[in-house]
């Protein structure tokens, strides 16, 4: 009798309530660990987010120059940015450009790339580990490249279009009209690490629901309109918020590849140059904090924004993530 | 159980019987007709694929394959628009190391990447720990200014960070490059938090009735079993600071001996005016150490991507 009562008390059904449950509430919440583990990321966040936010905070109502005594000057920077700035409204025009076409052309093609690696049944890890590789490649170096590539003296792409019949192929990175172009075209080239979420999310699809709908007769097309597409929501969703955000920090490549190329016209001047060249070129700290705080102000509109519309398109199977 | 093939066969064998053997050839040449237009079906859409895929692999390596062929042909050929360098100028690979401090540019760039890994590593594996493999108050709120801060533009902070180490005098130096690292990575939190959840709480459980202090929980079982997760920071932080161009733009640009190879690459061109052929080359070093990498953790990068849907 009593031996039955033990071995019941370890067998797997009653665990989890009976026997262990008592001694894990017994257990003291370790405290002094718990604060020892995350002090790395609370002084982090102290001394590189929380604190930076509230002095950046205020010198976007100064005038500072790293040197002198920050200077109050109310909405200064502000008025300045809206009327005065001519520089702030091309970069943010650029900017906008750049997400506007640069965002839904990445999201097509990743997910282009990603439905046609699920096609076939072998070797396609090989055509995987080609599309991802350009994405390992620096920032800096894939710049440099790209400007040679689009050289229209020597660079190949022009040597193609001449090829196919183009008779005045663009001047790319060299004409203000073409070398935004120039930079999308360098982004999608690197599109593999998003194409690898892209894949995840089209294996995750059921096999069940393409199966129902073949049965169905439903053509190829609408199989990926209606199942598909609504399947792939979430991701489409979460690299539209990733491309926002990441279209106002957009810097390296413009800033390599305007310098390469001696970007007079500034066609390749984004936001995030912007802050960049008032702030450790030009040394107007207040100034440059001013634009920083209109871009995350920008950033979280946009997001919340996309947030708010997710209701209405985006399609979560298991429940949603933001509730 | 046993008599029910049977009852089916006789079954069949009885629908049959009523069809003449004509009707039974036909039948069978028929199925066979479709199976062969679903085989040629089957191929022409493999055919159709593969050129895709073939079509788009080009596409995707032509950029690489032009960066190392142009890294071996001479200065004059290199602004030609030929494809095939000739001869092969091998010597551009010794060149470059002359040509511009190429080796102490890449020994800095490994040094700041080294440390910043580890630095990564080491903060981000005891937060990760405590916020999904204990219970306590506040828990999730911690997490979710964790992502919150993942959000976070870097222009906000830049500025006061900045302030920061100029006061210190740490400009320039690696510090402002490696110190933070010591101070987590959200990103890395994140990751870490969404593996160690997957380890099954009855380890835990079972240890710690053994008497076992959380710190050796952690160091001894957790992290073992996390090897594939923290080998994915690792790697993500190290390509991170290699890649990096902003922070050493920040923080080196002053002082030529700090340079990494991307701030010297994008100066190359003031120092030697328009070599494209060295630039290549250069290039072609500065990726390759990436591309090495990636070659032998392929499986750890994408995972890593997958589990967060982000890569660092």
């Amino acid at each position: 009798m009593q031996l039955t009562n033990v071995m019941a008390s370890f067998s797997p059904r009653k665990r989890g309530e009976g026997a262990l449950a008592p001694a894990r509430r017994k257990l003291k919440v370790p405290y002094i660990f718990i604060f020892l583990c995350m002090s790395p990321w609370l002084f982090g966040i102290l001394f590189f987010t929380a604190y930076p936010m509230v002095t950046s905070f205020y010198q976007a109502f100064t005038k500072f120059n790293l040197i002198d005594k920050p200077e109050w000057v109310g909405l200064e920077n502000f008025n300045r940015m809206l009327f005065e700035d001519t520089d702030f409204w091309l970069s943010l025009k650029n900017t906008v450009w750049l997400a506007a076409i640069s965002i839904p052309l990445r999201i097509a093609f990743a997910m282009f790339t990603a439905w046609v690696l699920t096609k076939p049944k072998r070797g396609s890890s090989i055509y995987r580990t080609i599309f991802f590789l350009p994405s390992m490649v620096p920032a800096v170096a894939a710049s440099m490249v790209f400007t040679y590539i689009f050289n229209p003296a020597y660079g190949p792409i022009n040597r193609g279009l001449e090829a196919v019949g183009v008779n005045e192929p663009p001047f790319w990175f060299m004409d203000p009209k073409w070398s935004k172009w120039g930079l999308i075209i360098l982004g999608l080239w690197g599109i593999g690490d998003t194409m690898i979420i892209y894949l995840a999310g089209l294996l995750d699809v059921p096999k069940s629901l393409y199966e129902a709908a073949s049965i169905e007769g439903a053509s190829p097309w609408q199989s990926f309109r209606f199942i598909t597409l609504p399947m792939m929501t979430p991701v489409i969703f979460f690299s539209f918020v990733t491309g926002v955000i990441g279209s106002f920090q957009y810097f390296t490549q413009a800033y390599v590849a305007s310098g390469q190329v001696n970007d007079y016209s500034h066609a390749m001047y984004f936001y995030a140059t912007h802050i960049y060249f008032t702030a450790f070129r030009a040394y107007e700290m207040g100034y440059a904090s001013a634009l920083a705080w209109v871009l995350l102000v920008i950033t979280l509109i946009c997001t919340l924004i996309i947030l708010k519309t997710q209701k209405r398109w985006v399609h979560y199977p298991n429940g949603s993530l933001f509730k | 159980m046993g008599p029910l093939p049977e009852r089916i066969t006789i079954q069949m064998s009885n629908a049959l019987s009523h069809l003449s053997p004509e009707k039974i050839a036909e039948i069978e040449l028929h199925s066979k007709k479709a199976h062969r237009s679903k085989r040629w079906h089957d191929f022409l859409e493999m055919v159709g694929n593969h050129s895709i895929l073939i079509a788009l692999s080009v596409i995707f390596f032509m950029p690489l394959y032009l960066v190392i062929v142009i890294s071996l042909m001479n200065k004059g050929q290199a602004e030609t628009r030929s494809i095939w360098p000739s001869p092969f100028m091998w010597s551009n690979y010794v060149e470059v190391f002359t040509l511009v401090p190429f080796l102490k540019w890449t020994l800095n760039t490994l040094f700041v990447s080294v440390m910043g890994t580890i630095g990564v590593v080491v903060s981000s594996v005891p937060p990760a720990y405590v916020l999904s493999r204990l219970q306590w108050k506040g828990r999730n709120t911690t997490f979710i200014i964790i992502l919150g801060t993942m959000m976070l533009p870097g222009q906000v902070t830049m500025i006061p960070v900045y302030i920061i180490f100029s006061k210190l005098h740490w400009i320039p130096s690696f510090l402002p490059l490696i110190v933070p690292t010591f101070f987590s990575s959200a990103f890395s939190i994140f990751l870490l938090r969404q593996f160690f959840t997957s380890i099954p709480d009855e380890i835990s459980d079972a240890a710690r009735i053994d008497g076992c202090s959380e710190f050796k929980l952690m160091m001894r079982i957790v992290v073992p079993l996390a090897k594939p997760a923290i080998a994915a920071i690792a790697l993500f932080a190290f390509l991170g600071s290699w890649n990096d161009f902003f922070g050493p733009l920040l923080y080196l640009v002053e002082n030529e001996d700090l340079w990494t190879l991307g701030i010297g690459l994008n100066a190359f061109q003031g120092i030697h005016h328009v070599q494209t052929n060295m630039l290549m080359t250069a290039s072609a070093l500065f990726m390759a150490p990436v591309i090495i990498i990636f070659f032998f953790s392929q499986k750890v990068f994408i995972e890593g991507v997958t589990l967060t849907g982000v890569k660092g």
